[in-house]
């Protein structure tokens, strides 16, 4: 499986550590009221669909980024690959406008 | 007081050099390292508090620089690697540190990495039985970080015919191991 890094470009996949849901990077408020049920979900609840997912995946032997990898679960396909910190940065952003 | 020398990373008193076939293998021991990382949103100024102190343009993408004493090469956004002369620059991670201030966070890295030079004309033949960085399309001047040997290594293209190996020094035997063995098994 080749992934196609954005800043490097395709690199094997051999290079890379998978961590899971791309959903991880949405991490609750500790500090809000429903923390408690917020972090249970955060923790707890994932979908697992069979076809399109957004993962994380970590470039550990290569520049060190994180990644937001679209797959295909049926077909492997790589769909879109992302910097983790600019999808972070598009969300934080998203949430400053509402 | 004790009686201390330091060793190489591969525990001689004396930088080893394998010729095997058309390939060299040299032990490099005589460089300081040092990394820098631009703290959040500071990959800019780093840059520019980089050039005006030391005329060093930070290299952009894969891509490393050299300038005067210091050369530096990409190893991931807003890092890079500064290496230049031990005699001259022992104290290197200081040396940038000063001039970066808080922009940029810095950190010694002189012994925590061996590096062998690979210089010969089947260089290409060699890297690919090792890892599985494209090194036919890498020009001189590329920097790549990729596995050899099981080990996370850095390489960067010197010139046609020659490519700096960065490894942990603790595994500076098995990264060694893996080199000799695939330059035997081009030659």
């Amino acid at each position: 499986m080749i992934i196609n890094h954005p800043l490097l470009g395709p690199r094997d996949a051999q290079e890379f550590t998978y961590l899971g849901d791309a959903t991880l990077i949405n991490r609750p408020d500790w500090q809000s009221e429903n923390a408690l049920n917020a972090f249970h979900d955060y923790l707890y609840l994932r979908d697992n669909p069979a076809g399109e997912h957004r993962e994380l995946w970590y470039h550990e032997q290569g520049d060190r980024s994180w990644l937001v990898v679209t797959r295909n679960t049926m077909t492997h396909e790589i769909l879109n690959v992302e910097l983790a910190h600019d999808v972070a940065k598009a969300a934080a952003a998203e949430r400053s406008a509402q | 007081m004790h009686k201390l020398k330091p060793i190489t990373p591969l525990g001689s008193d004396t930088p080893r050099q394998d010729v095997i076939g058309t390939i060299t293998i040299t032990e490099v021991v005589d460089q300081a390292l040092a990394s820098v990382a631009a703290r959040t949103d500071q990959g800019a100024t780093v840059r520019d508090a980089m050039s005006d102190k030391t005329g060093l343009a930070l290299p952009d993408v894969g891509k490393s620089a050299e300038v005067g004493p210091y050369s530096a090469f990409w190893m991931g956004p807003d890092q890079w690697m500064i290496t230049a002369a031990h005699d001259s620059h022992e104290l290197l991670a200081a040396e940038l540190k000063s001039s970066l201030g808080d922009k940029a966070s810095v950190v010694e890295q002189t012994d925590g990495w061996c590096r062998f030079d690979v210089a010969g004309a089947a260089l290409c033949d060699l890297f690919e039985r090792l890892c599985n960085a494209p090194v036919r399309t890498m020009k001189p001047g590329a920097a790549i970080r990729t596995t050899a040997e099981h080990l996370g290594v850095f390489l960067q293209r010197l010139a046609d015919d020659r490519i700096a190996v960065f490894g942990p020094r603790s595994s500076a035997g098995s990264l060694h191991h893996g080199l000799v063995a695939a330059a035997r098994s081009v030659a």
